[in-house]
């Protein structure tokens, strides 16, 4: 796994057009009336659907502008790809597609918590992420404020919904986070350790979980306890190359595939 | 000196022979004390300063041979000394850039011409002639021999009689004294180290081998020792060799000379010679240390070293170990050494031995995994992964034996993040580990050669200065420059602390970033200001995980990990480390990573390690200083992001953090030379409009660290910085008005500086800081400020009107040096005026200042005397002083073994002479009071020498005086001085020689002792007050008709007669008279001619 963290951070890096062609990534159109609207078009849908769309979305969506939204409606439809021609089916990334995603793009590597993200990302709990989702999603992932991440991360911690990160989450959530040493006699030792020591930290009522109330004040203290369980957001490095990528500007893409 | 060179030496590494000195605190002080020695040597020992060496010490010098002057014959590439020895040979010869010298005077001369080189030179000397006693007294006082039979030869030497042999006995004696001098010194300073490493062990049996077959005298008869199996550290164990010991007397007992020192028995446990190599028993510091104990009451131990031995056998496991081979020592007991001492020595050890004994948590696991890894010896690598965690105590006991282990921890560390950089980095741990092994190693061999060079001093019969010497070097600990490692004292009392610290540092070695970034968070709840939580990390290793963080790509570890780093960083010994382990080049990149959090954490953690040398050194060597400057620039993007997102701060934030490290690293000139280069003034000028105190501070600090350089000043007042200086001085915050008056104390000895500072109304608020005397850094910054300030007349006269000067009178009393030398120096300025010397007086500013006279501190003297010889120019403060008995005191400075007291205090006493009733009374009522004076003629400071030739003017005034002053031979001391170039000497020495002339045949001696044609070479000076003091002095010697002939041929007249034209009326009519002596010889001449 961690391996292919590696290939996707290489993938990422090559900005020479290149990797638009690499599987699972974006792909926008070589041709196409980029230069009225700046609105790239989306396969399989006019462009009045697509500005009206846009619109709405922009303005539910506080965290980008107009051509961002527009550059991620586009990108939707690229990675939903054939599967959006197809009817019957509904519009939208299935688990698997969104897990792709996350591990290639934004190097996350936990099944856990990719699939805690992606319920993160599915509010309607359909299983599918539809475009809305998917660019609300993406606003609170790249541009979240602090109380919208810890909101967010909270979430994703809280494997079964309760309201309360419990003793047995973190260790579910932890019990990779160690490296296994055969020499003690239970390997799960340091795990439970970890926990305690975490718990130790963050748990200001001292009532044995975390409540939501318990985990904002601990990262209010201390920031880098925000991902305190496992990284459920794009590490900067990812998040960077993302956006440099995506919300590149049509035209300099326009010259780059020509040159 | 041989001794103590060779053996305490920190030579490089580049090998004993060729080495050169290391530029090491030590090795400074070594030098320092023997400069001081050689520089005192001509006074101290004037018959042994003239013995002629016999052979010369030769070395390559940066001497220019400009720098000789008086007593020498130069050239443009050579000069030679005057003095010369029996065959005629100079006893100082040099030729660019070789030079030789043949004896004491001549180097201390030598050190006198070197001013600030002198250290250089010292070090180019010592480094050139490796073993100086030799060349100076000949082959028979080598340092070997000293060893040996040192005394023999003084015997032989004392019972010589002629005068030269004495003399070399004398200057034997005085290089052994400043031997055991420097020896005491030094070991004082190195911190005991009681490890052992193969290298002086080999020394220790290579001389102790030097110590048998030499009949009855000597103190042992052979000396063997078993193979080297020790050196390969196979088992780990850290032995070294094992020593067979059979004193004459008693039975042999087996000595195992280990990393843990000289352990005690090594154990013979059968009668087949199989030696027992189990660490067990006593441990002594070294071979020697260890003969002297056991052996000189070998056998009454001998019972009671059994059982103690038995209890240890029961406590320790054992390792079966390979025996090689045996070899025997036989020794005979070291006599002379009595029962008290071993006592003590008994004391001192057992407290070693106890500090060793707990420290478990290091030796006691070693054997303990040692054993589990025998039990798994079959199995593969990988499974031994639980030997990482005691990798890093290993390295106390073995170097080698760590480079063919696995690296477990890293690979466990790094599993999560197995890309190039993970593996790089493990690469660099392992070398930062290796070198900081070595560096280990090479401290242990310096301490060790420090304890074998006090030990050789044992045969030299001065048993019991050694003694005293080491156990004063444990007790005592060196803060300045190499803080002692508390590593053992830490262990003694291990808190709750340590062992969690201990957990954390395992779950941060052996987990991901998750688990990393828990264990980070739930570190900083310790106490990390505390130092044993700062201790704990580093002991068990948590400073190499953390460093090690830095090189990753996690930018959350690396944050939390310059968090911890930030904190622990304020803790001196752990800054070393820190900067051992080769952090700084990391931390200077992260300061160009794109998130500004992580380049003000590191900015932060170089201002706090950065408090050293050479860690300075090495943030301006990996390009540090650029880009700290850098970081300065914030006002590039002024639109900041309403928003910060995680790893975000602000621009301000950075740029104060950037400050903060700056300042750190101005302490080092060649770092102040960086940040002017990378154009850190003018940065350092916009940041210093801003109004944010936390800003303020720093960035006044770095400009007061680098105002101390000219380059600086220059720019300070180009940039238009003392305006913001100056507004600060309005602030609040004490710290920031501290630096903001230092800042102005450093600049302000330019004048166009000081003019800024009144014009931007800085003067007010120095002033009226000077009322709160509470805080004595600043009120020393401040006062400072003030006295350079006041070198300004109109400064003075604006400080009169906000009423400073009595507030400064009243500082007087009760403040610390530091202060008192600054207000000192204040008044001794504004008292150029005389109204502020009234005030003084009306304040009774002149008793406190009388008081001072007897201080010892330099400085103040110096600003004490300036500011009794300004008082004493006002005719009333001058009865007062004379009261206060402050003339006496003045006089008695002259003794002052510093040249600027000296010369302060001779200025001081012109006024003093000038404006005293019966002042010739009171000069004759002190008692050789005369004699001094003249005697300072045979100064070389120009400064001393003016201001005594300006004394002397004075005292010349009283005839009684005068005649005093030429039986003390003043005439031809004077004359000496004629040949200058200095135009202040020229003047004063032309005034005294002037007022001199007005006893008996003072005038015809002056024209005997050459002093003539000289001055008359004075009238082509460019200074007209030379000019009138020479001219003075010309009619004064005209009187007598040889003279006159002199200046004729000199060509005299025609400089005289340019300067009747003079508008100065003196200059006129001394050089008009001077004119009309010589013509009227003239006349009388052809008079007699035609008669």
């Amino acid at each position: 796994m961690v391996t292919l963290r590696v290939k996707a951070t290489q993938t990422l890096g090559n900005r020479d057009g290149r990797a638009a062609s690499a599987p699972g990534l974006i792909r926008a159109p070589a041709t196409g009336d980029t230069s009225r609207a700046r609105i790239p078009r989306a396969p399989g849908m006019n462009r009045k659907k697509l500005q009206k769309l846009t619109e709405t979305l922009t303005k539910n969506c506080k965290h980008f502008n107009k051509f961002e939204v527009s550059c991620l409606i586009k990108l939707f439809y690229n990675l939903v790809g054939e599967a959006a021609k197809r009817p019957g089916v509904a519009i939208g990334l299935d688990r698997n597609a969104f897990r792709n995603i996350l591990h290639v793009t934004f190097g996350m590597t936990d099944d856990m918590i990719m699939d805690r993200v992606f319920r993160g990302f599915d509010k309607d709990n359909d299983g599918n992420i539809n475009v809305t989702e998917w660019v609300n999603g993406l606003s609170l992932f790249l541009r979240g404020s602090l109380e919208e991440k810890m909101k967010y991360c909270f979430e994703v911690f809280d494997l079964n919904g309760d309201g309360f990160i419990s003793k047995e989450e973190m260790f579910h959530l932890l019990k990779n986070s160690l490296l296994k040493q055969p020499s003690e006699e239970d390997p799960d030792e340091g795990i439970k350790d970890l926990v305690e020591i975490t718990l130790k930290k963050m748990d200001y009522d001292h009532d044995g979980k975390l409540s939501s109330a318990d985990y904002e004040k601990a990262v209010g203290e201390e920031t880098l306890l925000l991902e305190a369980f496992g990284p459920c957001l794009p590490d900067p490095k990812s998040q960077m190359e993302f956006e440099a990528q995506v919300f590149k500007d049509p035209n300099d893409f326009h010259d780059n595939m020509n040159s | 000196m041989g001794l103590a060179l060779t053996r305490l030496g920190q030579w490089t590494a580049a090998g004993y022979r060729t080495g050169t000195l290391e530029l090491t605190p030590l090795n400074e002080v070594l030098l320092q004390e023997i400069t001081i020695f050689v520089e005192h040597f001509i006074y101290d020992h004037p018959q042994e300063a003239k013995f002629v060496f016999v052979e010369p010490l030769e070395w390559k010098t940066n001497l220019e041979p400009s720098a000789f002057e008086s007593g020498y014959i130069v050239s443009e590439t050579t000069v030679s000394s005057k003095e010369v020895d029996k065959n005629g040979q100079p006893l100082l010869f040099l030729s660019v850039p070789q030079i030789k010298v043949r004896s004491f005077g001549q180097l201390s001369q030598l050190v006198f011409a070197a001013k600030d080189a002198k250290l250089k030179e010292a070090q180019a000397c010592i480094e050139a002639n490796r073993d100086p006693v030799v060349k100076i007294l000949g082959s028979d006082y080598s340092t070997m021999k000293e060893d040996s039979g040192a005394l023999n030869i003084l015997h032989k030497i004392t019972n010589g009689d002629d005068v030269e042999n004495e003399t070399k006995t004398n200057i034997a004696l005085l290089l052994k004294q400043l031997d055991l001098h420097l020896l005491n010194d030094t070991l004082r300073r190195i911190s005991p180290q009681t490890r052992l490493n193969p290298v002086p062990v080999k020394d220790d049996t290579e001389l102790l081998k030097s110590f048998w077959g030499k009949g009855e005298q000597s103190v042992l008869e052979s000396t063997e020792f078993t193979s080297d199996r020790g050196f390969s550290f196979s088992d780990g164990c850290g032995e070294m060799r094992y020593v067979w010991a059979k004193p004459g007397d008693a039975e042999a007992p087996c000595v195992t000379c280990g990393a843990q020192g000289v352990l005690f028995p090594g154990g013979r446990t059968d009668d087949e010679g199989k030696i027992d190599y189990e660490t067990k028993g006593e441990v002594y510091k070294d071979l020697v240390t260890f003969l002297k104990e056991k052996l000189g009451k070998f056998s009454e131990n001998m019972s009671k070293q059994e059982i103690r031995f038995s209890e240890e056998q029961q406590k320790n496991q054992t390792d079966e170990v390979p025996k090689k081979e045996e070899a025997d020592v036989i020794c005979k007991a070291v006599s002379g050494t009595d029962k008290s001492k071993l006592e003590k020595n008994q004391i001192n050890f057992g407290k070693s031995q106890m500090a060793r004994r707990l420290e478990p948590s290091l030796n006691w696991r070693t054997t303990v995994d040692r054993k589990k890894r025998k039990k798994r010896s079959g199995r593969s690598g990988e499974q031994r992964a639980p030997e990482g965690r005691c990798r890093v105590r290993d390295s106390h006991g073995d170097g080698k034996e760590m480079q063919d282990r696995t690296f477990p921890h890293e690979q466990s560390a790094w599993l999560c993040l197995r890309d190039k950089e993970a593996s790089s980095s493990v690469r660099r741990k392992i070398s930062v580990k290796e070198s900081q092994e070595e560096k280990r190693r090479g401290k242990l061999g310096k301490t060790r050669a420090s304890v074998s060079s006090g030990r050789a001093q044992l045969s030299c019969k001065s048993v019991d200065k050694a003694e005293e010497t080491i156990s004063e070097s444990s007790s005592e600990s060196e803060e300045d420059e190499e803080p002692p490692d508390h590593r053992q004292e830490a262990n003694a009392d291990l808190p709750s602390e340590y062992w969690q610290i201990q957990k954390l540092v395992k779950y941060l070695k052996g987990g991901n970033q998750t688990a990393t970034v828990i264990a980070l968070c739930s570190m900083r709840d310790f106490n990390l200001a505390q130092e044993t939580c700062q201790l704990a990390i580093r002991d068990v290793g948590g400073l190499e995980v953390l460093i090690n963080l830095l090189d990753t790509d996690e930018v959350k570890c690396k944050i939390g990990s310059l968090k911890i780093l930030k904190e622990i960083s304020r803790n001196p010994q752990i800054r070393r480390n820190i900067v051992d382990l080769g952090s700084l080049p990391i931390m200077v990149n992260i300061l160009s990573s794109p998130y500004k959090t992580l380049k003000c954490l590191a900015a932060e953690t170089i201002a706090n390690v950065a408090q050293f040398k050479r860690a300075r050194r090495l943030v301006r060597q990996h390009g540090g200083i650029t880009r700290l400057v850098a970081l300065l620039d914030c006002a590039q993007n002024s639109v900041e992001p309403a928003q910060l997102s995680l790893y975000e701060t602000r621009d301000v934030e950075v740029a104060r953090c950037g400050a903060l490290a700056l300042w750190s690293c101005s302490k080092s000139y060649s770092n102040k030379e960086a940040i002017r280069k990378a154009g850190g003034i003018p940065l350092l000028a916009r940041l210093l409009k801003t109004s944010h105190e936390d800003m303020l501070i720093p960035v006044v600090g770095t400009l007061q660290e680098c105002a101390s350089e000219e380059n600086y000043r220059v720019a300070i007042k180009a940039e238009r910085i003392i305006e913001n200086l100056v507004k600060n001085l309005n602030s609040e915050n004490e710290q920031l008005q501290e630096h903001c008056a230092m800042a102005i104390y450093q600049c302000a000895e330019d004048e166009e500086t000081r003019d800024l500072v009144r014009l931007h109304g800085g003067l007010k608020p120095l002033a009226s800081l000077l009322s709160n005397t509470d805080n004595k850094q600043r009120l020393a910054a401040v006062t400072g400020a003030i006295w350079k300030c006041s070198i300004s007349k109109e400064n003075v006269t604006k400080f009169r009107e906000y009423k400073a000067i009595e507030t400064l009178v009243g500082l007087l009393t009760d403040q610390p040096e530091e202060v008192l030398v600054n207000v000192v120096g204040a008044l001794g300025e504004c008292c150029q005026d005389y109204e502020n010397q009234v005030i003084v007086r009306k304040c009774g500013g002149i008793q406190p200042l009388v008081n001072l006279l007897v201080g010892i501190n330099q400085a103040l003297l110096v600003n004490v005397t300036k500011a009794v010889g300004a008082c004493a120019v006002e005719p009333e403060s001058m009865v007062i002083i004379d009261r206060l008995d402050g003339v006496r005191l003045l006089w008695s400075l002259l003794k002052n073994p510093h040249p600027d007291v000296k010369a302060s205090a001779a200025w001081a006493l012109c006024p003093c002479i000038q404006n005293a009733k019966d002042a010739g009374e009171m000069v004759r009522s002190f008692v050789g009071g005369l004699e001094l004076v003249v005697n300072l003629l045979k100064s070389d400071n120009k400064e001393v020498l003016s201001s005594v030739c300006a004394a002397i003017t004075n005292i010349a005034k009283d005839q009684e005086n005068l005649a005093v002053i030429t039986d003390h031979g003043v005439v031809p001391l004077l004359s000496k001085l004629a040949n200058t170039n200095n135009d202040k000497l020229r003047c004063h020495l032309a005034e005294a020689i002037s007022r001199c002339c007005m006893w008996g045949r003072n005038r015809v001696a002056f024209g005997e002792h050459k002093a003539v044609a000289p001055l008359v070479q004075y009238l082509k000076s460019n200074d007209t007050n030379v000019h009138r003091a020479t001219a003075q002095a010309l009619y004064q010697l005209s009187e007598d008709p040889d003279n006159c002939i002199t200046m004729h041929e000199n060509g005299a007249v025609k400089l005289l007669l340019d300067m009747v034209g003079s508008p100065d009326q003196e200059l006129q009519e001394a050089a008009a008279g001077c004119i009309s002596n010589i013509r009227r010889l003239a006349l009388a001449a052809e008079k007699a001619r035609y008669n």
